[in-house]
């Protein structure tokens, strides 16, 4: 039987038309875009036109804002550390309790140098509260990073009435939307966020490209110097092939955006409401009603997430987990944590994230599996009481009210 | 994921005696929903006999978690109670084909959960001294609190001595950042912790250091090597090693490593542990190298 690939907030397959763009920057086009001569110049021609694709998905109002590095988290260090450089006189970072690690442990690590962190925390789904956000800004902060969309819920942060806000307060703001970029509309040039992250390999380009969205005018300091390539900004030789795929990457999800909020949420909607149908003692976690079309996390209670991962792996099902266990840590996802969530339920929580490539047969086939697995482990665990009944429809609901608006 | 041995895998797949133990005559409780395990262990003992006829077990918990548990009542069925107790959680962890460092913890639960059976079976009650932290090195299994325990009895202030205490940092080094922070934390923590004052060159040993004879007789430096070894050796058993002194020449002391410690990644930095004690001991510089070296005649 073909597996299924759920996990698509972890990685996304590389598009095919994307790896046979990329493909003759192995071989023929093997130029440095920085050379005069032919080899050189036929690559840089191809880095410009993939910097003209990323701008239109952005909707950046210059090709120069788009900078390429490595990977998400680098762009996320790059304009955290870049906002602290350019203005030495401000020592304070706001951000959010459900950052990713790349943004949070690099704040963990910048309060050991005496740097001051304000983490916005958020209600029981996964919502900020702009007043308090508004009681923060003052002209001690050098920068706001929030993400667009959590990677783990799919919950939208409204990022641009807080760029808006800080704007008024001239405080810089950046946004790590590497889980929003190409499932949402993004419209960079009307709106006041001065510096955005996304990463190739969540949108359907291979691992190892980045962008760093710079607005023009930004007070900037680069993290790697050396060359003048990326106009200074990001010296190092330009990784042409990533770069030419990431274009097209970012071309092909302009072409699809629709797609992701029709097709793919349906697909989306039909595997939860199928899933909580059949399973009692489960719901669905974050902002339900403003979320990516992409994600679903649900949160299965009495059982652990990394148990769940494995049995859905013999049956050739790929999907992520909050659970303790998965990351390696004993603290389960400080996204649960952060909203409340309790550990019984934490520990439980499955995410399922979708793609332009699943297909309504295997959403039914997952929809068929999940029952019966939670039903197999919940007879395992010593917090399931209702034993012999548990995972039908008619599994008793009375007993247990979820801690969940 | 996780690299599970094929023991692990069969035994979380298809669980031993899952479920609740209608006749069980001692349960042991155990775990912390917030790790993210708990285990509930049913036996089954004879009063006459104390050989545990059934167990069973419920988890909340991972893979391993599960497979430990289906483990643990596999090898304690049959044993007499005071047999049981002699299981060890590497013995778990072994029966298993291995865990992932980050999972021994699961291979622990299953041994509380025998103890806390047990006390229960003989109307005691078991008390949970363990408590654990962030898993800081993945080489040797080794976590924040037991890190943070051992600088705090023995005073610790480099690296280096956490390593020898605890071996956490001994393989691939890559957590000596972290080890850093709680050198850094607990030493904010000690009274006048707060002073800058530079970690002592020599390490204070964690026994007095005894008045150093001027002239040591080659009868007197062999017992003080000998009690070097002793004192290492409860650290190597735990580890399923020993050490044996095989011959002093001058400033040369020669050991064999035995058991687990032998051939074990580790063994350098074991005998350097070992030459550092010996040479606070002794007052002098030694070298202590493995018998494999020594000169043939």
């Amino acid at each position: 039987m073909e597996p299924i690939y759920l996990d698509n907030n972890a990685t996304t397959r590389v598009d095919p038309v994307v790896v046979a763009a990329m493909l003759p920057f192995f071989t023929e086009h093997f130029g440095n875009p920085s050379s005069i001569h032919a080899f050189g110049a036929q690559v840089g021609k191809a880095l410009k036109s993939a910097r003209a694709q990323v701008q239109s998905l952005l909707g950046a109002e210059h090709d120069s804002e788009i900078i390429f590095t490595s990977c998400g988290t680098e762009s996320d260090s790059t304009a955290i550390l870049s906002a602290l450089k350019a203005q030495p006189e401000r020592n304070t970072v706001i951000t959010t309790a459900v950052e990713h690690p790349a943004i949070l442990t690099l704040c963990e690590w910048l309060e050991k140098d005496g740097y001051v962190v304000k983490k916005l925390a958020v209600d029981k789904k996964g919502r900020i509260d702009l007043d308090e956000y508004k009681s923060l800004l003052n002209d001690n902060v050098a920068l706001v990073s929030a993400m667009w969309a959590n990677n783990e819920t799919g919950t939208i942060f409204p990022v641009e009435t807080m760029a808006e806000m800080a704007h008024a307060k001239g405080i810089l703001f950046h946004t790590d939307a590497v889980q929003a970029v190409g499932k949402i509309g993004i419209d960079l040039k009307n709106t006041k966020i001065d510096m955005l992250s996304l990463s190739g390999h969540k949108l359907h380009a291979p691992k190892g490209i980045g962008v760093l969205y710079l607005r023009r005018g930004v007070r900037f300091r680069p993290l790697l110097r050396g060359g003048h390539q990326e106009r200074g900004r990001r010296a190092g030789t330009e990784n042409a092939a990533g770069i030419v795929a990431l274009g097209r990457a970012c071309e092909l999800a302009q072409a699809h955006i629709a797609e992701e909020n029709t097709t793919v949420k349906r697909l989306r909607d039909k595997l939860e409401a199928g899933i909580l149908a059949q399973v009692s003692h489960a719901f669905p976690t974050g902002d339900t009603a403003n979320r990516l079309p992409n994600t679903s996390n649900i949160a299965f209670e009495y059982i652990e997430g990394e148990a769940i991962l494995l049995m859905l792996n013999k049956m050739g099902i790929a999907a992520s987990s909050g659970s303790a266990c998965t990351s390696g840590s004993l603290e389960p996802s400080h996204v649960m944590r952060a909203m409340g969530i309790p550990y019984t339920a934490a520990h439980g929580t499955t995410r399922f994230s979708l793609s332009r490539y699943n297909t309504e047969e295997e959403i039914e086939r997952v929809i068929a599996a999940v029952p019966a697995i939670i039903a197999q482990l919940r007879k395992l665990s010593p917090y399931w009481t209702d034993n012999g009944n548990c995972g039908g429809p008619a599994a008793a609901k009375d007993s247990f009210a979820p801690a969940y608006a | 994921m996780w690299e599970y041995s094929d023991k692990v895998r069969e035994h979380f797949f298809n669980p031993r005696n899952a479920g609740p133990l209608e006749e069980a005559n001692g349960i042991g409780d155990v775990g912390s929903i917030k790790c993210g395990d708990a285990l509930r262990l049913m036996l089954k003992v004879n009063p006459d006999t104390e050989v545990i006829e059934e167990a069973h077990f419920q988890t909340f918990g991972c893979g391993s978690a599960i497979a430990s548990s289906s483990a643990l009542t596999e090898i304690i069925k049959g044993m007499t109670v005071d047999a049981a107790l002699g299981v060890s959680n590497q013995d778990i962890a072994d029966y298993l084909d291995g865990l992932p460092p980050e999972k021994m913890h699961c291979s622990v639960m299953g041994r509380e959960a025998l103890q806390a059976a047990v006390a229960n079976y003989r109307g005691e009650v078991w008390k949970d001294d363990h408590e654990e932290g962030a898993l800081i090195c993945k080489c040797f299994a080794v976590d924040a609190v037991m890190i943070e325990d051992v600088v705090k009895a023995n005073n610790l202030n480099t690296v280096e001595e956490v390593t020898f205490y605890t071996k956490a940092g001994g393989g691939c080094a890559a957590c000596h950042e972290g080890i850093e922070e709680i050198l850094a934390r607990v030493k904010g923590e000690r009274p006048g912790g707060g002073e800058t004052s530079p970690p002592p060159v020599c390490p204070a040993a964690p026994e007095t250091a005894k008045p150093k004879p001027s002239k040591l007789t080659s009868v007197q430096r062999i017992k003080i090597i000998e009690e070097v070894l002793e004192s290492v050796r409860p650290m190597l058993r735990r580890d399923h090693g020993d050490v044996d002194l095989v011959e002093v020449q001058g400033k040369k002391i020669f050991v064999t490593l035995k058991g687990a410690c032998s051939g074990c990644m580790m063994e350098a930095a074991t005998l350097g542990g070992v030459q550092q004690k010996m040479i606070e001991a002794l007052g002098e510089l030694v070298q202590v190298l493995p018998a494999s070296l020594m000169p043939v005649e």
